[in-house]
């Protein structure tokens, strides 16, 4: 059985996260599907790159169109660094050791990061020339240059492979960047408490010491005084309908396979505040407030939220509008 | 302007607390510090926090965290998803406003569920630089290797701020490492982000702070010696790391040229260095000398719980004061980074 005390958890966005970059960021990001990088002539004659929509000192409107466009590069230089020994899986951009560095490329009066492919961590130093390797494929995003690499005196930069515009190319006007965030979350004593009653077929709440409030299910504390829930109460599975909602959405809950169907907050025999689960067993236009019901427990217990599949009517008279009303 | 003082400060801080969610760690110290500010809980006049909700990959974290708060009947409330030195400085506007006379202000955040170095990959350009993935600590290098460049500092010098830090720390019961560390084992360390060691690097913490500040009588009524804030300024600079001066901190300059820094002696200054090298450039940019105390607690290279590493800052220079320890400190916090956000609060005793 897993510990339910701990789970794993990750953040991403399924596909990417799709983000419009803007004119201006735009044009850069063409111009190195282009196989060139291009910077922005500011007021005070400084060139700036990776342009930005302002003037990182004056925050002046740096225009889409126009003169202060100019090409920079492709060589560079470093102007600090650091060596990244061990790249990370799926995110960095090389999957040996490489440097991270900030490089003004020539013509340039800002830097921007980029990788260093290199042999070891000796190659890299500030004052190092470098020029970009260029992807093949490219598709208007930082990472179409692949990597920096070292440039020996006199060498000629290795030109971007043609990038054969389709016909009816237009320029780049967003990106999608994957974003992956895996986490190992600690329940907490009371919701471990809690998961673990569920397991047994049972909800534990929780109280603070000094009040008889009960929460179920108890994050820790009682969040009217802040005090912990230290007390552990067992509630009953059983309540009444407090308000609920007509689900006519499919898809949100694989236990309700198909719609409408309802969800509720219940407030439980013997707790002091409302319990979310979805209603079955019962029309839906049946359901309403005060109804009492009672959970369907699963036939396999286990310490999370399938161990109980839903709720359904007792049977019992409805409770008074005044049982409920102060949970609403 | 009126007199504001911190009349209390509580904290904890462990590597990793496998126990306790992030509303759980933050019961005993909030409970803490309003005991020990001797001002009821519902006599508080604000309460605002600092949390980040990718610490947990889930969003709303203060509104958990309110839970620890008890939030009823409702209280006049405010978040900052940044340090909660921020949350003490939104605090601090409101009572120099008239618009009460006390404030909770607490930060709290786990950083070892996830893995922090990425997920501050996330504060920075989400065209330019998300896409590459450089960590916490692969930007802080690279700053540290342009300030050694710029200032002809070595690695010894890194060395020395962390070895000085982890004896410090000796005396800090929140500290997550310490010792009688000098900088020759220091330099026995591999470097693992050229030019940083191990104990250049903060630890990864699981903590919490909480302080209570509140205006003149009613300050002086609950505590003898309140830590008077004297002023604070922050400042910010540039986003991109490339448009910077990465050997120096302009803001940190003028946030302290602002706060007046220098109107007086400076007993401690407790500045939010996560790393080495950033402890060298900002006692540069403040003009601290061998005369000031830097880090008596070790500062965040022996503790950094994200989100309250800041406020801690303060309350330490803060509880020196209250205790008499000191007669007057600055607290520096930092957001961003590479210190691209600066705060200098000056603290002094009656």
């Amino acid at each position: 059985m897993a510990d339910p005390l701990v789970m794993p958890h990750v953040l991403e966005y399924p596909g990417g996260y799709t983000r419009s970059v803007g004119p201006v960021i735009g044009r850069f990001l063409t111009g190195l599907r282009d196989g060139r990088i291009e910077a922005v002539k500011l007021a005070d004659g400084r060139v700036l790159v990776p342009p930005t929509e302002y003037d990182p000192s004056t925050s002046a409107e740096v225009e889409a169109e126009g003169s202060h466009w100019i090409e920079v590069g492709p060589r560079g230089t470093v102007q600090t660094y650091t060596w990244v020994a061990e790249p990370r899986a799926g995110k960095h951009p090389l999957t040996k050791p490489f440097a991270f560095a900030l490089i003004r490329p020539d013509g340039a009066d800002t830097a921007l990061l980029h990788v260093v492919d290199c042999q070891s961590a000796d190659a890299i130093r500030i004052g190092l020339r470098v020029a970009p390797r260029w992807k093949n494929e490219r598709t208007g995003h930082i990472t179409d240059i692949e990597a920096f690499v070292p440039l020996g005196d006199g060498e000629e930069p290795e030109p971007p492979a043609v990038h054969p515009p389709a016909e009816d190319e237009q320029p780049v006007t967003g990106i999608t960047v994957e974003t992956r965030l895996e986490y190992r979350l600690t329940a907490g004593e009371a919701t471990a408490r809690y998961l673990e009653g569920l397991g047994q077929g049972k909800i534990i709440g929780g109280r603070a010491p000094d009040s008889s409030d009960v929460y179920a299910a108890s994050r820790g504390t009682d969040p009217i005084s802040g005090q912990a829930t230290t007390v552990e109460v067992e509630v009953q599975s059983s309540g009444v309908v407090t308000t609920f909602c007509v689900v006519n959405i499919p898809g949100l809950s694989e236990l309700a396979p198909e719609i409408p169907y309802v969800s509720a907050q219940i407030l439980l025999d013997g707790a002091n505040n409302t319990f979310f689960g979805l209603i079955r067993g019962v029309e839906v236009d049946d359901v309403h407030m005060g109804m009492r019901v009672k959970a369907k427990w699963a036939d396999e217990l286990k310490p999370d939220h399938t161990s109980i599949l839903w709720w359904e009517p007792t049977g019992e008279p409805d409770e008074e509008y005044e049982r409920y009303k102060d949970y609403l | 302007m009126r007199d504001v003082g911190i009349v209390s400060f509580a904290q904890t801080a462990v590597a990793r607390d496998d126990r306790h969610n992030e509303t759980e760690m933050l019961v005993p110290t909030i409970q803490a510090a309003i005991k020990q500010s001797g001002i009821a809980k519902d006599d508080l006049g604000f309460v605002c926090s600092g949390s980040l909700d990718y610490l947990q990959g889930g969003p709303f974290a203060f509104v958990s965290g309110l839970d620890a708060v008890g939030s009823w009947p409702p209280m006049r409330e405010s978040h900052v998803e940044m340090d909660a030195a921020w949350a003490l400085y939104e605090a601090w506007v409101g009572i120099q406003s008239g618009e009460f006379e006390s404030a909770l202000v607490y930060g709290f955040g786990k950083s070892s569920p996830g893995d922090l170095h990425e997920i501050m990959t996330l504060q920075t350009d989400p065209y330019y630089m998300v896409p590459l993935w450089p960590s916490m600590v692969d930007m802080a290098a690279l700053q540290a290797r342009a300030y050694l460049d710029a200032s002809g500092k070595e690695e010894s010098d890194l060395a020395d701020v962390a070895a000085r830090s982890q004896r410090n720390a000796k005396s800090n019961p929140y500290a997550i490492r310490s010792g009688d560390l000098d900088a020759k084992q220091v330099l026995a360390q591999p470097v693992t982000h050229d030019p940083l060691r191990d104990a250049d690097i903060p630890p990864i913490t699981d903590g919490t702070a909480a302080v209570v500040i509140a205006a003149g009588d009613l300050a002086r009524s609950v505590c003898e010696r309140p830590a008077w804030i004297r002023a604070l300024d922050h400042r910010i600079e540039a986003h991109a790391l490339g448009v910077r001066d990465l050997a120096t901190s302009d803001s940190t300059t003028i946030a302290g040229e602002r706060a007046g820094v220098h109107d007086g002696d400076i007993d401690v200054a407790e500045l939010h260095a996560q790393f080495s090298h950033e402890e060298l450039i900002l006692a540069e940019a403040l003009g601290l000398d061998g005369d000031t105390v830097i880090n008596p607690s070790g500062g965040p290279l022996a503790s950094n719980p994200v989100m309250s590493a800041g406020l801690i800052r303060m309350g330490e220079v803060a509880r020196r004061i209250i205790a008499g320890e000191a007669q007057r400190g600055i607290a520096h916090a930092t957001s961003g980074p590479c210190l691209q956000q600066n705060l200098v609060c000056v603290l002094e005793g009656n």
